[in-house]
């Protein structure tokens, strides 16, 4: 009996005896993120495409007019939106570098947006753009006598002020991460430039801009990536209106849902994933060196 | 004392004509709410960059939940306050567990697990949540406060391990071996080795958790909805169901919540700076 139980464990010892400890609590120790990474991404991952994968949603969502507003719209917010904000974040990260006391005072105060809630200022934005008792219309009737735009209820008018609150919220973060990368350069090699008589273009173009590249982009595809998750800005301010013209892909997902079209939700989601999947690609390979 | 130089003058007018607008812009929704917050009702509507008779009535009548949107605004506060905590206590357990284990003890499967979280980092949350939202269905979990924390769990993790794994593969390897020699178990090397090195990393994760759980809306909404469970966000954005908004209790309600994050954030903005923002992005 002995022999026969020794002779069955001989080629393939127990799981615990193969590892050293340390592996082991390797093991425990990975097990609550596995669990939570199981139960809230790969088993909703895995329902949501399991749910997306009728090609009667694909035709429905072809056929929805709100939804080619929204792929629109969003694209716009990407490109337009984010290459803006990322300009003038490089071009404020510069201003920030000046060592004055009043621009260190200056620079904390720039950080309030990204450090307070997003929900409060946005709905305060929205107040102030209320065609009959917002600030904004009072003030132009007070100057002009007369009635200010109706700024939420013109769809072209809705999305920039979406996109607007969108750089409000967003443009310190990447200023400060923008002007660490400044901070990083040589000071030498402004000198150096200082003493061959170069112009601010000059340095720019020749220093700044070739040590900044590769953060500079990273930094843009990286704003996109989260941007296309930006529910509040649209939400919270238009709520997809007027006539649902303002909706992007992440409040029209949670249209879909909130009227109990799960597949269409999905499947919106889905068509979003050959422009993200890339991106996410680009940003692990770059993140995980 | 030294006259300044024209050039010099005409530096500063320059840094001043960017720094004015810049003050400005970033000011403006922030005033204008606390003008409101100060504001009776009658001169809120008025459009005044300065109220006639500022008054702290508004946030008496918060406090006092004097107002038919305001009548459950503590247990919406204590539920903020509640879900925020747990979110950053459970996430720093989760991702520290983790980290050492990906980092220090090289667990087979290690680096395929980093890469998973990351890719979960990069999936925008708003698409996460229409999926997540069903799920939690599922579990039974809506309506249920556990729905909420675990879903910011799963959000906060993987930036937190992230963040964690590239703090501690600095660490010495040496130090693992010298503690491991003088007979440390794996479980003492994380408590009485690890865990008090990685201090000011896990006061940045933990901050970061905090924030994004208690700043959260969508998840929130979705997940939670009846009056006495819902967060203080959700709160806000309910105040928009009705034409008649009292806009300034409105005002005054998101200022007072938008203070203990805004106070957080500056005072460990020490830790955010050099443990978050330095590993936001390397380029």
């Amino acid at each position: 009996m002995a022999i026969t139980l020794s002779a069955s464990e001989a080629p393939s010892p127990p799981l615990s005896a193969r590892l050293s400890p340390p592996q082991v609590w390797g093991i425990v120790l990975l097990a609550p993120y596995l669990l939570v990474f199981l139960a809230f991404v790969v088993y909703p991952v895995g329902y949501g495409l399991w749910l997306a994968r009728q090609p009667a949603s694909y035709v429905a969502l072809y056929n929805d007019p709100i939804f080619a507003r929204a792929a629109v719209n969003t694209l716009i917010f990407l490109v337009i939106g984010i290459n803006i904000k990322m300009l003038i974040a490089l071009f404020l990260s510069g201003f920030f570098a000046q060592q004055r006391p009043w621009i260190r005072w200056l620079s904390v105060i720039f950080i309030l947006p990204w450090a307070v809630p997003s929900i409060p200022t946005i709905l305060s934005v929205r107040f102030m753009l209320n065609p009959e008792w917002g600030v904004v219309n009072q003030l132009i009737f007070k100057f002009t006598g007369d009635d200010g735009p109706n700024w939420l209820n013109d769809p072209a008018v809705a999305l920039a002020m979406a996109i607007g609150v969108h750089i409000w919220k967003s443009l310190p973060f990447w200023t400060l991460i923008l002007l660490t990368g400044r901070l990083a350069i040589s000071h030498d090699l402004y000198e150096a430039s200082d003493v061959d008589g170069a112009n601010w273009w000059q340095k720019f173009r020749y220093i700044t801009w070739p040590s900044m590249q590769t953060l500079y982009i990273t930094c843009t595809l990286l704003s996109m990536i989260w941007t296309l998750g930006d529910f509040n800005s649209v939400y919270l301010l238009t709520g997809g209106g007027p006539a649902d013209l303002t909706h992007v892909l992440s409040t029209l997902g949670i249209r879909y849902l909130r009227l109990d079209q799960l597949s269409l939700a999905m499947a919106s989601i889905v068509c979003a994933m050959p422009f993200v999947l890339p991106l996410v690609y680009f940003m692990m390979k770059r993140l995980s060196r | 004392m030294k006259l300044p130089t024209l050039r010099e003058v005409g530096t500063e007018a320059k840094l001043l004509l960017i720094g004015i607008p810049v003050f400005i812009w970033t000011m403006i929704p922030i005033y204008h709410m606390f003008v409101f917050a100060i504001s009776p009702k009658e001169d809120a509507f008025s459009g005044k960059l300065w109220p006639a008779h500022p008054t702290f009535h508004n946030f008496s009548i918060v406090f006092h939940e004097q107002h038919y949107f305001l009548r459950d605004f503590w247990i919406q506060f204590w539920n903020s306050t509640v879900i925020a905590l747990a979110v950053g206590a459970l996430t720093l357990f989760v991702a520290t567990a983790a980290a050492f284990s990906i980092s220090r003890l090289r667990v087979p499967g290690g680096r395929a697990v980093m890469n998973m979280a990351l890719f979960t980092y990069f999936i925008p949350a708003a698409f996460l949540a229409v999926p997540m939202y069903r799920t939690m269905g599922t579990y039974g979990l809506l309506n249920n406060h556990w729905s909420l924390i675990l879903a910011m769990v799963t959000i906060a993790a993987p930036y937190a391990i992230w963040v964690l794994k590239q703090a501690s593969d600095k660490l010495p390897v040496e130090l693992d071996e010298a503690a491991t020699m003088d007979g440390a178990t794996t479980l003492q090397l994380f408590r009485l080795v690890y865990v008090p090195l990685m201090m000011p990393s896990l006061v940045a994760v933990g901050t970061y958790a905090i924030l994004l759980a208690w700043n959260e809306y969508l998840y929130a909404f979705l997940l939670l909805s009846k009056d006495t469970d819902i967060t203080l966000p959700v709160a806000l954005g309910n105040f928009l169901a009705a034409d008649d908004s009292p806009w300034e209790l409105l005002m005054t309600t998101g200022f007072i919540y938008a203070l203990p994050p805004a106070a957080v954030y500056y005072a460990f903005k020490r830790y955010m700076v050099g443990g978050l923002t330095a590993g936001a992005v390397k380029s």
